[in-house]
């Protein structure tokens, strides 16, 4: 099953306008809302990953965003960990609703990728400062 | 009659290369398969571990004298501030004091792991200039080499115990508990439990004044009780206490030690703290010592506190095992919440790991404490006079 992530830009006058209902109701598309910023009146980002469909599905629904004037990027930004400098604390582990972050039975840190929001909680719980945000 | 040791029989059995030593997550097994008695025939000495923060530490140095000299009455390194109100080229570098420059990002505890990693560090100082000391400036670089004496001092290590932390405001909140999710998001405990070296030796029959240990990968000496211990502290029918009771404060030369022990740690919005790894040795005197090291983490228990109360008595909420805190998640009434370790417990293991080859080999000896840590009646707190 095709899935993309993307960042979502929109205008002010946008914020207003239910164009996430459009993307399930007319593509057919599983939104995941991963992180949301958005107050009428002032420009939005949104941080959504789709899925549920082809990858022309998704194409379609993301063509419709932007005809409507939304700014499209990929999700480029990933969460590195140094692992040669981890301590494995545990300390990053506390913030990661998205359970990326977890500790295995030997009791050590182990980073899932896949699961990984970008939400950058992490970032700051790391007392080491070996977590950083790539872009 | 049950068999007993003593610290020379021990120490004879190092030499002689045939000590027996476990990790005091080895010992826990044994001691249930085995029985103690049988323990006790068996293992000499069980060897504990600790990496977590701890705020309370910071080190003595003495620069030696410049020609002119000075007396150093304000010290920077590398624009952290160091304590010199004492004699002329020693001062103190505390692990939480930020840089005038760098501010959250970098203080103390960094200075000092810089300083392990064999790095030069920025020397500012400056004097009053007086008929024996007449210079008044001086900056220039110094490593720790070039350093008479350069010892770690912690006041306050080792905690025997600690809580586990909760939130239960409407924010987050930036603690050296971690950041704590609003609404009891998460809960975090910061001990290595069964590994835990006064926790394994809860009455400090074995860990006194002089007690030779573990120290940031060196050896160092157990020099005092450490700030707030408290003895008295509630103990369950083991003799184990419910929340934080016992520490010490420790002493080690930073020659000896190794940044893969003593690591600069950062609490955002909350300040620095120095990660430093101990190790202390316990021996199996009798059969006694052996049922205090065979408690496992379903045994050991903790405190809740409510650290979203910015008070300085935190409602305690409930008591959890260790064994609890680690299966990822503790019951508080009715809900689940997520727990997380702040302390490194793959740290711990590799520290009680590393202390126990020492003795194998014969690097490390046990000693006898010189004197037993006092006890005192509880923790004061800090109440303002109103004149």
């Amino acid at each position: 099953m095709a899935k993309k992530r993307v960042v979502l830009t929109f205008p002010p006058e946008l914020t207003e306008i239910p164009l996430t209902y459009h993307l399930v109701k007319d593509f057919d598309l599983a939104i995941n809302i991963l992180k949301a910023k958005i107050t009428p009146g002032e420009e939005g980002k949104l941080v959504l990953e789709l899925s549920n469909g082809s990858l022309e599905k998704i194409e379609d629904g993301l063509d419709y965003l932007e005809k409507h004037g939304v700014t499209i990027q990929p999700l480029s930004k990933e969460i590195v960990l140094d692992e040669e400098k981890c301590i494995n604390c545990g300390a990053c582990t506390a913030v990661c609703n998205s359970k990326a972050l977890s500790m295995d039975a030997d009791a050590r840190l182990v980073f899932n990728k896949e699961s990984c929001i970008v939400c950058e909680l992490c970032v700051s719980a790391c007392p080491m400062r070996v977590i950083k945000v790539m872009f | 009659m049950s068999i007993t040791k003593s610290y020379e029989e021990i120490n004879e059995k190092i030499k002689t290369g045939k000590v027996v030593v476990a990790t005091a997550e080895e010992i826990i097994p044994m001691v249930q398969e085995e029985g103690v008695s049988k323990v006790l025939e068996k293992v000499d000495i069980v060897t504990t571990g600790t990496f977590g923060a701890m705020c309370s530490s910071g080190a003595f140095l003495n620069f030696g004298h410049a020609d002119p000299p000075i007396r150093m009455s304000k010290v920077w390194l590398n624009d952290v501030p160091a304590y010199a109100g004492i004699a002329a080229v020693d001062a103190y570098i505390g692990a939480t004091e930020l840089s005038e420059t760098k501010g959250e990002e970098y203080g103390g505890a960094h200075v000092i792991e810089e300083l392990v990693s064999g790095k030069k560090i920025k020397l500012k100082a400056l004097g009053t200039g007086t008929d024996c000391y007449p210079r008044k400036e001086i900056e220039t670089w110094v490593d720790l080499n070039d350093l008479n004496q350069a010892y770690l001092f912690n006041p306050r290590n080792a905690y025997q115990n600690y809580s586990v932390a909760v939130n239960s405001s409407s924010r987050a909140y930036h603690t050296y508990m971690g950041i704590l999710l609003p609404n009891f998001g998460n809960a975090t405990y910061s001990t290595s439990g069964e590994l835990s070296p006064l926790l394994n030796d809860p009455e400090y029959r074995t860990i006194g004044i002089g007690t030779r240990i573990f120290l940031g990968g060196g050896t160092g000496y157990v020099a005092w009780e450490g700030t707030q211990h408290n003895p008295a502290q509630q103990r369950d029918e083991n003799g184990l206490p419910l929340a934080s009771a016992g520490t010490l404060a420790v002493v080690g030369d930073l020659r000896e030690m190794s940044s893969k022990y003593l690591r600069a740690g950062i609490f955002h919005n909350y300040g620095i703290s120095l990660y430093v790894g101990i190790g202390i040795p316990i021996p199996l005197l009798d059969e006694e010592m052996v049922k205090k090291v065979a408690i496992s983490n379903k045994d050991l228990k903790t405190t809740i506190y409510d650290y979203g109360i910015q008070r300085r008595s935190k409602p305690a909420l409930g008591v959890v095992s260790y064994a609890d805190l680690r299966s990822g998640s503790i019951n508080l009434d009715g809900k689940q919440i997520p727990t997380a370790p702040l302390s490194s417990l793959d740290k711990a293991r590799e520290i009680a790991k590393e202390l126990k080859a020492w003795i194998l080999s014969g690097r490390f000896y046990l000693t006898e404490p010189v004197a037993a840590l006092p006890y005192r009646d509880g923790v004061k707190p800090l109440d303002e006079e109103v004149e």
